[in-house]
């Protein structure tokens, strides 16, 4: 027993040598007084590397990215973001590590009063970004998702793509060193998925960890390479134990 | 805590500029309505207070309430003598009979002024110093048996004592209504809060931290009672003004020393800034602690 412990210590170590970024152990969620909706999570992500999380509805996705994106703290269990213990995080020092982090939420979450151009702009104003140095790279990023002609029209006025694209952006403009998405490509026809599956791709090859949760198998077998999670029942199987422990890249 | 205050051009953009949103505005511009007429109140009668005090303080009356005339004529002739002696007395004036007559006509009518009642003689003292009159009762006491000496201080004192109550009094209306503007911003920052809910999520998911959406909600706060106070102090003025021409036509002179020095009135144009830097630093505290139940 000492010895697994003494084990698990040194694999952590071996793990952070390795550049893992995120570290889940034996991670937990309830909801209040219900059965448990994520039960003995384990894994690591590796800084720079691309992964998607698949599972049926309801098997916890959104909870498990909840949990990355730090919008819930667990039951039990071990989180470690950047090489810090998030689970006990002051709240004081949340906002440092929540800009680290892009997230493209499911239902976008868009400020309905502000425009495209603000939505995206918001991540750097809240990163106090100065007003001279924020026109540049939010006219660029909306020049990337393809809405330059669309950068003063408000959430309400434009598509479901068009919002999703402004989400993306926005999660992507202060270049976090991880994305989250939570089913990016719900609410896009098939060619403006894979072109924003490729936009990710792309920022992941500039250092981004990339997490994208998705059920569309078709984006899947597109992104071959990228390393694979699955969801099911809460539970996250890895029969290998290669997401808990991954291999060294070269 | 000032710095808290400071709000950067970014800082404005992060939700839309605060309007005249709800009843808060309206409330706020009641309150301060009723905290600027209670506060005028109360410095008005800290001003006759201090006028009344410093007028009747050094003053003594003294009357020679002797019924033979040439008895009263000696007594009060003894009297002015000895006043006029005394280093506390820094001025002595007989009150002249005709002022007598014309005094107490009203009340006895022109027949019994006319010589058919005796009148007691008096005399208008001012002292040196307040303290001093009870050296001058003693003194006079003694050259004329038959004198009555009114400290003015004394017999006012009770009118004296109920302006400094009311003073107080609209003092404290004061306190209870910055309490009560106080309350008013709480409930309305709570709403506001929950009305923003999911914007409040949103900012906290991208970094935001306690402290830059305290301050938006203390810009947006800010708009409202700056608002609120311009038209409390307005309505309040104009009924200042009209309260003023009223109290002038009445002509009295105790009424009439009810009146605002010139600090009162700037004191007044102050008090809606004063609301409005409360309104901020309430909506700061109460947001910040509400925010502390959040992830």
């Amino acid at each position: 027993m000492a010895n697994g412990a003494a084990a698990l210590r040194t694999g952590w170590r071996f793990q952070n040598s390795m550049g893992a970024i995120v570290q889940f152990e034996n991670v937990g969620l309830r909801y209040g007084t219900g059965a448990e909706t994520l039960s003995d999570i384990s894994f690591s992500l590796v800084a720079g590397a691309f992964y998607f999380l698949t599972g049926a509805s309801g098997a916890g996705k959104t909870s498990l990215l909840k949990l990355l994106y730090l919008a819930q703290r667990p039951s039990r269990g071990l989180i470690r973001l950047f090489d810090e213990d998030v689970v006990t995080l002051s709240r004081t020092r949340l906002p440092g590590f929540r800009r680290r982090i892009g997230v493209v939420f499911q239902d976008f979450r868009l400020i309905p009063y502000l425009s495209a151009y603000d939505n995206i702009a918001l991540p750097l104003r809240v990163a106090g970004v100065d007003e001279r140095d924020l026109d540049t790279p939010v006219r660029e990023m909306l020049e990337w998702v393809g809405l330059s002609a669309r950068a003063s029209a408000r959430p309400a006025t434009l598509s479901g793509g068009e919002q999703q694209r402004v989400a993306i952006a926005r999660a992507v403009i202060g270049r976090p060193e991880i994305l989250v998405a939570d089913e990016p490509t719900g609410n896009v026809d098939p060619e403006m998925a894979a072109r924003l599956l490729h936009l990710f791709d792309a920022l992941n090859k500039l250092g981004t960890t990339v997490v994208v949760a998705t059920h569309d198998i078709h984006l899947l077998s597109r992104f071959p390479e990228a390393q694979r999670m699955r969801l099911e029942r809460g539970t996250l199987s890895d029969p290998t134990g290669t997401l808990r422990y991954p291999v060294r890249q070269s | 805590m000032i710095a808290g205050f400071r709000q950067t051009p970014a800082d404005r953009k992060l939700l839309p500029d605060g309007r005249f949103s709800g009843a808060a505005p309206w409330v706020i511009a009641i309150m301060m309505f009723l905290m600027i007429l209670a506060a005028a109140g109360g410095l008005g009668l800290a001003q006759a207070a201090r006028g009344l005090g410093s007028d009747i303080a050094d003053k003594l009356t003294i009357q020679i309430v002797e019924a033979n005339p040439d008895a009263r004529e000696v007594q009060t002739r003894a009297a002015l003598r000895e006043l006029s002696r005394m280093a506390e007395v820094r001025r002595v004036r007989r009150v002249p009979e005709n002022e007598l007559k014309a005094l107490v006509e009203p009340w006895l009518g022109a027949e019994a002024a006319n010589g058919d009642i005796p009148l007691p003689a008096m005399i208008d003292v001012t002292l040196a110093r307040a303290e001093a009159a009870q050296p001058v009762r003693l003194a006079i006491g003694q050259v004329a048996p038959a004198a009555r000496v009114d400290e003015h201080a004394r017999s006012l004192a009770p009118l004296a004592g109920l302006i400094d109550a009311l003073k107080w009094l609209a003092a404290g209306v004061v306190m209870l209504m910055a309490t009560a503007t106080a309350a008013v911003v709480v409930l309305a920052s709570g709403g506001a809060l929950n009305t923003h809910r999911s914007t409040i999520d949103v900012m906290h998911l991208l970094g935001a931290t306690d402290l830059q959406i305290a301050r938006i909600f203390q810009r947006r706060i800010a708009f409202d009672a700056l608002f609120g106070g311009g038209v409390g102090l307005v309505a309040a003025l104009v009924v200042l003004l009209l309260i003023g021409t009223r109290l002038a036509a009445i002509g009295s002179e105790l009424v009439g020393s009810i009146a605002l020095p010139a600090s009162g009135w700037i004191a007044l144009l102050l008090l809606p800034l004063f609301g409005t830097v409360l309104a901020m630093t309430v909506t700061r505290f109460t947001v910040l602690r509400l925010l502390r139940n959040r992830l």
